[in-house]
């Protein structure tokens, strides 16, 4: 019998991990990731998982022994944040060119300088382009709903590639939050044993990371496009089946109260949550207004994106990252340039907010819509507005 | 250094598991140096190596000269690359998802991959206690980028990036003693070893394959390229390079240093110098000050040994 428990959206993420029978954890302590693998290294030290937990001494050889688990077709997690993604930085795009794949929870957080351990999408947004499948969750189910549902996908012998599963710092992670956790057995059904193709064996040896002259470089990087692209028929799919199963359905881009809406939000990750209160609120003042966020980072779902906002006259969209000196928030601009070339699409405005674990509450969002509608009016002369700064 | 027997060489398998048709310079001593490695390691095993002339010579796609499974992924993470490949095996053969058997691992990396850039994955691996060896092809420079210095460069040659000047004698550090560093760990086998002595080079690896736990082998490969030396003389090289003091051959064993050459008597620095162009421009004040340092550097080695 499946029961609804209140845990912390760290535990529970370590426990979806449990669940998936990971074989291989490699991690390095960094707040606001911290929780899951000390949950994850408490359930090994119990002998409740049984894998090898591998404390590395810093979030570049984390995730270097996370491709060689995962290039001798081990399961394998790991989870980091901020300053330790960056860290990590060039052994992503390994991960990925490599095709080898693993789950990584990713606990968003600002980066130095200042220092901040508090949340924002900065993080993310810096290994954008590494070639990961990208997901973002909004609530402790929808975490370890997705940490299964990654295993699955990037496991998947269509895809064989690494999923970040991102989450708010603090404002998601340190939430106790309601979870289901779905059977042993539903999950064992779900999500079977996983064989890599090509593990490096003395059985078969494989040469695994050979090096590419100019001649056949852009061939590899081409293979590479196909493949994330392809992967998203791969997702859906899997939510379809993890929907069919579990009655929770996720898509790529997700709508609220958005239908008939002349004025659309457009967010990632947790806030969404709080835009909702917003939304409903302003609907019963009689206005026009709706919600979109963006569950399915990369790649990048355009298609359900201008399905979403071309009914609409107006897209504010809210980034909690800032591409310095360029056109303000790294989704906007995505956003911008995916709509671009659309006959019928929305005008859009940017804002940035939320930077470093500053809120935003629903009367902030609500200021937020407002002064987008003011902007896309009388106009203005900046290409992207900073909410809530104290001037 | 035992087996002089004039049948050692036949017993030593005629397979090769770095294949030939590599494209090393002519005369690398590091190319022989993972040659006879190779031959030691055979082939229940998986190599993870760092970025580096060994990698780039072997690898380019769609050739490879590896007849053993082996991954390349960066720089600075083959120890770690390889704590995850141990890990990996060693968690699925518990779990039946792949059968129990010996697969032992193996990272390799060059002297800029293990003592700089790589050295807190390699300290990170020692520490945890993996089950793997570690085998550091010391050509003592970046020979792969263009000859730039590294921490093992030797004291006085000149590089590309320690150039010989009017006011600079090359190299202005000394050679970093990255075994002593290894062995700091109370790993339970740390060796020196050099292709010009190939059974002793054999020997070590084999044990430190054997040994259960961590183990770390550090392989002087004589770069012609990089020396500017002949490359017919990589094997003299070597044997001059033991033979002097510059890099002496031995053991560490649970803690216990044993030579592995003992010499009796150290050979002037001069004569393994004057073969090689990265130390023509040393005065005699200068060779005299790295005969001094090297006579004591062996007279403490051979009291730890005692």
């Amino acid at each position: 019998m499946v029961k609804r428990v209140g845990i912390e959206v760290s535990l529970a993420i370590g426990d979806a991990v449990k669940l998936a029978n990971a074989d291989v954890i490699a991690a390095y302590p960094i707040t606001p990731q911290t929780h899951i693998v000390e949950h994850l290294a408490e359930l090994v030290a119990n002998g409740e998982l049984d894998a090898q937990y591998i404390p590395v001494e810093s979030e570049h050889s984390a995730m270097s022994a996370c491709l060689g688990s995962s290039a001798v077709g081990a399961r394998t997690f790991t989870a980091t944040a901020g300053q330790g993604l960056e860290l990590m930085h060039e052994v992503l795009y390994v991960a990925s060119s490599m095709r080898l794949p693993m789950v990584m929870a990713v606990a968003n957080r600002a980066l130095s300088a200042p220092l901040s351990v508090w949340g924002d999408q900065s993080d993310v947004m810096a290994v954008r382009d590494t070639g990961w499948i990208q997901i973002f969750v909004e609530n402790g189910q929808d975490a370890v709903d997705n940490t299964l549902c990654a295993f699955r996908i990037g496991e998947d012998p269509r895809v064989l590639l690494p999923v970040m599963v991102h989450l708010d710092g603090f404002y998601l992670s340190h939430m106790i939050e309601p979870v289901v956790f779905p059977e042993q057995s539903q999950v064992d059904k779900f999500l079977p044993p996983y064989k890599y193709p090509m593990p490096l064996h003395p059985d078969k040896p494989v040469t695994m990371g050979a090096f590419a002259p100019p001649i056949i470089y852009s061939e590899a990087k081409k293979a590479q496009v196909i493949n994330l692209e392809a992967s998203k028929g791969v997702i859906l799919e899997c939510w379809q089946e993890f929907g069919n199963i579990f009655g929770r359905h996720y898509s790529p881009v997700e709508r609220y109260r958005s239908e008939d809406a002349k004025v659309l939000l457009l967010t990632l990750g947790g806030f969404s949550e709080t835009a909702m209160t917003t939304i409903d609120k302003m609907r019963g003042e009689g206005k026009s207004v709706g919600l979109v966020r963006i569950r399915l980072w990369r790649p990048f779902p355009f298609a359900e994106l201008r399905q979403a906002v071309k009914n609409a006259e107006l897209l504010i969209v809210l980034d909690r990252a800032i591409s310095f000196g360029g056109p303000g928030g790294p989704v906007c601009s995505e956003v911008r340039s995916a709509l671009y070339n659309e006959a019928k699409k929305p005008k859009i405005i940017g804002f940035v907010g939320g930077l470093g674990g500053r809120d935003i509450t629903p009367a902030g969002f609500e200021t937020i819509i407002n002064r987008g509608i003011e902007v896309s009016q009388k106009g203005s002369d900046r290409e992207f507005e900073i909410f809530g700064v104290r001037e | 250094m035992e087996k002089y027997s004039v049948y050692v060489p036949r017993l030593v398998t005629k397979r090769e598991n770095f294949a030939p048709g590599h494209r090393a310079c002519i005369g690398c001593g590091e190319a022989l140096a993972v040659r006879l490695a190779c031959k030691a390691l055979g082939q229940n095993i998986i190599i993870a190596n760092a970025t580096g002339c060994m990698e780039i010579v072997s690898s380019p796609l769609p050739y490879t000269s590896w007849r053993v499974p082996w991954i390349h992924t960066l720089f600075e993470n083959a120890a770690a690359v390889a704590s995850g490949i141990e890990a990996g095996l060693k968690v699925m053969m518990k779990k039946g998802r792949i059968a129990q058997r010996e697969i032992k691992v193996v990272a390799m990396a060059g002297d800029g991959g293990t003592s700089d850039i790589g050295l807190q994955a390699l300290s990170g691996a020692l520490e945890r206690g993996h089950d793997f060896l570690y085998i550091c092809f010391d050509n003592e420079a970046y020979m792969n980028t263009g000859i730039q210095r590294s921490s093992a460069t030797p004291y006085g040659a000149a590089t590309t990036t320690s150039p010989a000047g009017k006011v600079s004698i090359g190299q202005f550090s000394w050679k970093k003693n990255m075994p002593a560093i290894a062995a700091a760990h109370d790993i339970p086998y740390v060796a020196t070893a050099c292709p010009s002595y190939p059974f002793d080079l054999m020997a070590k690896v084999q044990k430190g394959m054997a040994i259960q736990g961590p183990a770390y082998v550090h392989i002087l490969s004589p770069c012609p390229t990089g020396w500017r030396c002949a490359p017919n003389l990589s094997i003299k090289v070597g044997r001059l390079a033991v033979e002097t003091g510059m890099f002496p051959l031995y053991e560490v064993e649970n803690g216990k240093y044993k030579l592995s050459l003992d010499l009796p008597k150290l050979r002037p620095v001069a004569d393994y110098m004057k073969l090689q162009g990265r130390f023509r421009h040393l005065s005699e004040g200068i060779i005299k000050e790295i005969q001094q340092r090297l006579g004591k550097e062996y007279a403490r080695l051979k009291e730890k040994a005692s």
